[in-house]
């Protein structure tokens, strides 16, 4: 984790032998690519041996073309294709486009340069000006991962023929093209079921739920309810399901307000559900004020209910004209709310857009702060922060129970419960504990990420589209760096997660909802990032990573503290890669102590084994030295 | 209650510390019966004045909370003993100073009432009933003076303007009365090679000893009282060698100078392999003034008075930042080195720096060139040397340049802490290339205005050689004995000198170890050996037999040119920098070999540690990078532990390994001993005692982003659907 390092040391990503799929991270740095192998070959599903980098890359170090995933096939190939590279200059080579990936090939260059992106990742492509002088035609692809890339080839001389690019807009935009997106395609086998990494029932347990408070119901169970919720709810003891459903009538989209998560000591809780529909004339319904009742006395240590409404208060009194609206406090007795002034999806999309214009593909070197200052971005995750640090201070110091809402309760919402929760929960900054945060918080609880992705589809200028998920990521990313300790998992797990949202090889992040994602059987007919993810826990994992248990963090939310990631945002910059991971040294360390150990171990063995058998020496010295205690 | 706005400032002024006793409750059960207290006395210390009954506050001057205690000015510091039970010992504790203390010289400016600023000479009579301190090491005191005796309270107040503001003798400063009370053993004997007294040339501005190409003549040596003389500063592998000059100024009717000049320059190069670029560093650095203003902007980001103005300017924290571009000059040092390091090392040129006095921007940049290019100034002990060297012999004028004496017409500026800043932006990029922590470069940042130690209260060898003589108690041969920063002993007790060193240092590996024998200062001399044909001033032969060796081995001569380096302002000159930049980067690291800094706007730091430590809602409790290196402690614990039971079965481990070294063996001890979870990101400097737990909340979070208005109306909107849903 390393990663998380700064303050003293570069931010490192950890991109030398990754073993990854998507590859695109890497594609710049004709070193590293030239590595990078694929995770999945077609041939050799299920050794072990398989995931050792070294292996894959003597195998595909000359070829032109891309090693293929199982069910992935060549589409179309085009020689002398230039890609014009923003930090090393035109480079001349063969362009490959499959239905899963565009990969090209420089072989003048030694290494040679590769660049190897999933076409999930595409979010536009355009044809920029028309034949140039030298009778070339040039194509700008417009990424998810903040980079653009430009390729010029010669003009067709047979005009009939398609060129390689209206093949790539066809397979990077299977939705918008009626086929099917390669997620459903690819059938890479592994060892473990990702899609059994979250049990609903057994994440409650967890947190001792059903308790004399709170049941698990399944009003739900068939998506009648809510259509965007999942179908177990943790609702309070004492509301029957038919009172449940009346307070759905009052819940923009029947969202609800349901337990998030439950303090083991205080049982002051976290709920979250969407805004409620006071419209103009103020209606209340005795049904949602007696369930918000009941989720505060479901918490004896405290007489308040806060609520926290995520939108700005001018934008939450504006919903009222649509019907929606916020909590009255004459209508919620004991109830206090609080606005934390956080902007919607268009607001964030434009900061990203402006982000990206100010990072890449090169930093402006005069005025750096000042035009990053000018994008907002980390002003918003501030504010993302501070909203979940408040809730997190509420549960934690207040003992008191929260409400939290937004409009609908998918974008902010998620962001602010599943935050605040990785603040209170230690479980959840594990690797397996932060899987199942994401499958529970956001994709159980209906974030939209086909809508906010919008995965192959290419309309690329659909008001939808936001980067909230990014943000969330980015959040856990500051407090990671925070606290260098206090995660199980590194900086490259959170690129990981990014570069698969977006490239459309795992069946994770498909779809709005988990009604959705059972009726389009996914958990049958996709494989779960986790899957893969899981068959290699050692590429992201933190060496420092120290289990603090049950320690609360509590993240300063400076300005002073926060910092653009890097690793992420400007990755593609060979400039700001560092030569040699951070965490490089501490693996080191770790494997000299393993070393150490299995000497002491063996040494250990072999005295007793002779002190067995010599019975004479009864007092032998070694027997006194104590076994050595391992941490990892 | 329905707040309109939940997070709008002001009003939530709850204090987030955990209450000391209120001003009311101190006054009704404590009389000033009680006997006066004083600090522990340092030898040689004499107290000036005091009050009883003063106030200082907590950080948050809106909580009114503070501690009573008693005030004293004396010849060293201002002086704050509280009337409560003294709390638990620090961990990091300076023996010549506590917590509460600032010394004289660490006193940067002093406001009364209204937040007016009190300059020296106009106080007559009157005195504040509040007194805010801001010192140099960037803490900032409170005190309130209403509760005391009138008398007392403005004779203190007047003691301590008096005492820190206004212009005053050097013999005054405490360092000579605490070295003529302490028999301070010479026990720093390495770096007396640069304090032996013996003036041979003439002029002060010079060390004892330096080295000048060997064609410069004993005459050409005094001619301008050394200015435009070129001193060796290090050499290259390759033969080519860095120097630094003071300028002459140019233009002269005569043409002398130009003459002098051009034979000085054909003198570093004719005599030599290589070529000579000469850069004037006042062409393009900025100049002292620059950087005492800048500086003054950017620290007045961390002397937070109150919390209420931190969280208000948070929001416009890069820009200010950008704005007072103490940043953009650290990146414009560190090019001005890469680029100087381009031309060693790529280009095999001799290269002379100069600027007026070449002993401020020069000393930069120098030290920063040999920083990268060798491996022995980044450990603890080649550190040392470095700063001995170019700084302190290279006649960097630090009584002048800190301005202890508070004298109008000296040139204030904070060139040296310019250069740790520089040093700490290399150490967070390349970490573990430096055998010190970034504690170690904030512990010297703030001894620069602790009066004791001789490195820094001269502004040259010749100057300091003569006051410590004529201070001298004893007979004329025997100087008097001072202590130098270097003995942190004087400061530090062991266990927190072992916070200085960098668990993650990657030592040479042991089969280079032979080449070089011994770590002992004379002969890491042989590493930055001046190439051939030098010759040492005449009265010692000091590298002479070394200088010798290296002729014979370089045996080849080049046709010798010098030529003038182009503006590098010019687009070019960075653009060939990047490309150098990018070069290296592309090869194995290594970090015994050259280590250049990305200089791309992310990559240049905020020194979070030394500029927000004290400030109390930005620690983080638990994390930091304490957290990290605690870890770190731990598991070099555990290998040495193993390595000792292997060694106990008296079988060694052949592996030669890197890093991993038993050498933080007590900085783990003392780090351990502590649960990482109750440090915070200040550490060492700040111990967590007497904190709440409670996450500090930003206020006034909204403002910016209304003022400042989204592009469109797209706040307005709502999250779903297109524009036509308009709000």
């Amino acid at each position: 984790m390393v990663l998380f390092l700064t303050g003293h040391y570069p931010i490192v990503h950890v991109f030398c032998n990754s073993v990854d799929s998507t590859s695109t991270s890497r594609s710049d740095r004709s070193t590293h690519a030239a590595k990078t192998p694929y995770a999945m070959s077609s041939d050799n599903v299920s050794t072990s041996t398989e995931f050792s980098p070294e292996l894959r890359v003597l195998r595909d170090s000359n070829k032109e073309e891309p090693q293929l995933l199982p069910k992935e096939s060549v589409q179309d190939m085009a020689k002398d294709v230039t890609y014009i590279c923003p930090y090393i200059g035109a480079l001349r080579g063969t362009l490959t486009v499959t239905n899963y990936r565009l990969f090209f090939r420089c072989m003048d260059r030694e290494p040679a340069f590769v660049l190897d992106l999933p076409l999930g990742v595409v979010s536009r492509v355009e044809k920029i000006g028309g034949a140039s002088s030298r009778g070339e035609v040039s194509y700008g692809l417009v990424c998810k991962d903040i980079r653009n890339l430009r390729f010029a080839h010669k003009q067709m001389e047979d005009s009939l023929r398609k060129s390689i690019f209206e093949i790539l807009m066809k397979f990077a935009f299977p939705v918008s093209n009626g086929l099917p997106i390669f997620a459903f395609e690819y059938g890479q086998v592994y060892p473990e079921n990702g899609w059994k990494v979250y049990d609903a029932q057994a994440e409650y347990k967890r947190q001792g739920i059903p308790n004399e408070s709170w049941r698990i119901t399944k009003v739900n169970d068939h998506y009648e309810v809510c259509d965007t919720y999942p179908s177990n709810l943790v609702v309070p003891v004492n509301i029957p399901d038919e009172e449940l459903k009346r307070v759905a009538a009052f819940r923009a989209k029947g969202r609800i307000p349901v337990l998030s998560w439950i303090h083991p000591e205080s049982q002051a809780t976290v709920t979250r559900c969407s805004q409620p529909m006071v419209g103009v004339n103020g209606k209340r319904s005795k049904d949602d004020e007696k369930y918000l009742q009941a989720i505060m006395d479901a918490n004896a240590q405290s007489h308040k209910l806060f609520i926290f409404d995520a939108r700005p208060s001018v934008n939450a009194a504006a919903n009222k004209m649509k019907g929606g609206g916020y909590e009255s406090e004459d209508a919620y007795q004991n109830a206090e709310l609080v606005f934390l002034d956080i902007h919607n999806i268009h607001v964030m999309r434009e900061s990203l857009r402006k982000l990206k214009e100010v990072v890449y593909p090169n930093i402006e070197e005069s005025h750096w702060l000042s035009n990053l200052e000018s994008t907002h971005w980390l002003e918003h995750i501030k504010l993302i922060l501070a909203g979940a640090l408040r809730i997190a201070d509420k549960v934690e110091s207040g003992k008191t129970s929260v409400v939290v809402h937004c409009s609908d309760g998918w974008d902010r919402t998620a962001q602010l419960t599943s935050l605040a929760m990785l603040m209170l929960d230690g479980h959840y900054r594990t690797i397996r504990g932060f899987q199942v945060l994401l499958e529970k918080e956001w994709l159980s609880f209906g974030h939209r990420f086909q809508l906010r992705i919008g995965h192959g589809d290419k309309n690329h200028t659909d008001a939808d589209r936001s980067p909230v998920f990014l943000q969330f990521i980015d959040c856990v990313w500051q407090i990671a760096r925070q606290f260098p300790a206090a995660f199980e998992f590194n900086e490259y797990f959170l690129v990981t997660i990014l570069d698969h949202m977006y490239s459309c090889l795992f069946g994770t992040f498909m779809c709005n909802s988990e009604q959705q994602r059972v009726k389009e059987e996914l958990p049958k007919k996709t494989v779960s990032l986790w899957a893969y993810i899981n068959s290699q826990l050692e590429e992201f994992t933190n060496p420092l990573y120290v289990n603090y248990s049950n320690h609360v963090l509590f993240p300063v939310v400076s300005m002073r503290h926060l910092e653009l990631w890097v690793g992420y945002y400007i990755r593609w910059n060979p400039r700001m890669r560092p030569q040699e991971p951070v965490h490089q040294r501490y693996k080191e360390l770790l494997a000299k102590r393993a070393e150490l150990q299995k000497r002491v171990e063996e040494l250990q063995r072999d005295v007793t084994n002779r002190s067995a058998s010599s019975t004479e020496r009864a007092g032998s010295p070694t027997r006194s030295i104590t076994p050595v205690q391992t941490f990892v | 209650m329905l707040s309109s706005l939940g997070s709008a400032g002001g009003k939530s002024a709850k204090p987030s510390f955990v209450s000391y006793v209120t001003p009311e409750e101190i006054k009704s059960e404590k009389e000033p019966s009680r006997k006066e207290k004083h600090p522990d006395l340092l030898p040689g210390e004499v107290v000036f004045c005091s009050a009883s009954t003063v106030l200082k506050y907590t950080q948050d001057d809106l909580s009114q909370r503070g501690v009573f205690g008693v005030l004293l000015c004396t010849n060293f510091r201002v002086s704050f003993v509280s009337d409560e039970a003294p709390t638990e010992e620090m961990l990091f504790k300076n023996k010549l100073y506590g917590e509460n203390d600032i010394p004289l010289s660490c006193v940067d400016n002093i406001y009364g009432d209204k937040r007016k600023l009190i300059t020296g000479g106009l106080v007559k009579n009157k005195y504040p009933s509040k007194m805010i301190i801001h010192c140099k090491d960037l803490r900032v005191f409170q005190f309130s003076l209403s509760f005391s005796k009138e008398e007392d309270a403005k004779k203190i107040f007047q003691g301590i303007v008096h005492h820190c503001l206004e212009p005053k003798s050097l013999r005054c400063l405490f360092a000579f009365s605490y070295c003529e009370n302490t028999s301070y053993p010479g026990s720093y004997s390495y770096c007396r090679e640069h304090l032996v007294s013996s003036r041979s040339l003439g002029f002060l501005l010079f060390p004892v000893y330096f080295i000048v190409p060997k064609n410069v003549s004993d005459e050409d040596l005094t001619k301008y009282q050394g200015k435009g003389l070129p001193m060796w500063c290090w050499s290259h592998h390759s033969g080519c060698a860095l120097f630094k000059t003071a300028s002459i100024p140019l233009v002269q009717e005569d043409n002398v100078p130009q003459t002098y000049m051009e034979k000085m320059l054909t003198a570093v190069a004719h005599n030599h392999l290589y070529s000579v670029k000469t850069e004037d560093l006042s062409d393009t650095l900025p100049t002292v003034q620059d950087i005492l203003l800048s500086y003054n902007r950017f620290k007045q980001f961390f002397l937070i008075d109150n919390t209420t103005e931190f969280w208000m300017s948070d929001m416009k924290w890069f820009s200010s930042l950008d704005n007072c571009g103490w940043l953009d000059i650290i990146r414009q040092c560190l090019q001005k080195a890469v680029e100087v390091v381009e031309s060693l090392e790529k280009e095999n040129t001799n290269v002379l720096i100069m600027e007026e006095g070449g002993s401020d921007l020069c000393c930069v940049v120098s030290s920063l060139v040999q920083l990268m290019l060798d491996p022995y100034y980044r450990t603890l002990l080649g550190f040392q040397s470095l700063v001995q060297k170019e700084w302190v012999a290279g006649g960097h004028a630090f009584l002048d340049r800190s301005n202890h004496l508070h004298l109008k017409d000296k040139v204030e500026s904070p060139v040296f802490l310019l250069f740790l800043e520089c040093v700490w932006q290399l150490q967070q990029q390349h970490g573990p290339a430096f055998q010190f922590s970034e504690t170690y470069l904030t512990v010297l940042s703030d001894s620069i205005h602790v009066p004791v130690f001789t490195t820094f209260l001269f502004n040259n060898d010749g100057h300091r050689d003569s006051l410590l003589r004529a201070e001298s108690p004893h007979t004329q041969r025997s100087p008097l004995n001072c202590p130098t920063v270097w003995d942190w002993s004087v400061q530090f007790d062991c266990k927190a000198q072992d916070l200085f060193t960098n668990p993650l240092y990657t030592e040479k590996p042991k089969q280079d170890t032979s080449v070089r024998k011994s770590y002992r200062p004379r002969h890491l001399r042989q590493l930055s050996l001046p190439s051939s044909a030098f010759k040492t001033p005449p009265k010692k032969g000091f590298f002479k037999d070394e200088a010798d060796n290296l002729k014979k081995i370089l045996g080849v001569k080049r046709l010798s040119r010098w030529m003038l380096s182009p503006s590098s302002d010019s687009p070019q000159t960075s653009s060939s920098v990047r490309e150098f930049y990018e070069a290296w980067q592309t090869k194995p690291l290594d970090y015994h070999g050259l280590l250049l800094p990305c200089l791309d706007g992310p990559s240049i730091r905020v020194w979070m540690q030394r500029y927000l430590r004290w400030i109390h809602d930005v620690q983080i409790l638990g994390g930091g990078p304490v957290a990290m290196l605690s870890k770190v402690s731990e598991i070099l614990g555990e290998v040495q532990e193993l390595q000792r039971q292997l060694d106990r079965h008296g079988c060694t481990l052949t592996s030669n390994h890197k890093g991993a070294r038993p050498r933080a063996k007590t900085a783990a001890a003392v780090i351990a001993a502590r649960s990482s979870v109750r440090l915070s990101s200040s550490f060492p400097f700040v111990t967590s005692r007497n904190w709440s737990f409670k996450p500090a909340i930003p206020t006034s979070l909204l403002q910016s982003l209304m003022v400042t208005g989204m592009a469109g109306n797209l706040a307005d909107r709502e999250d779903d659907g297109g524009p036509e849903s308009l709000v």
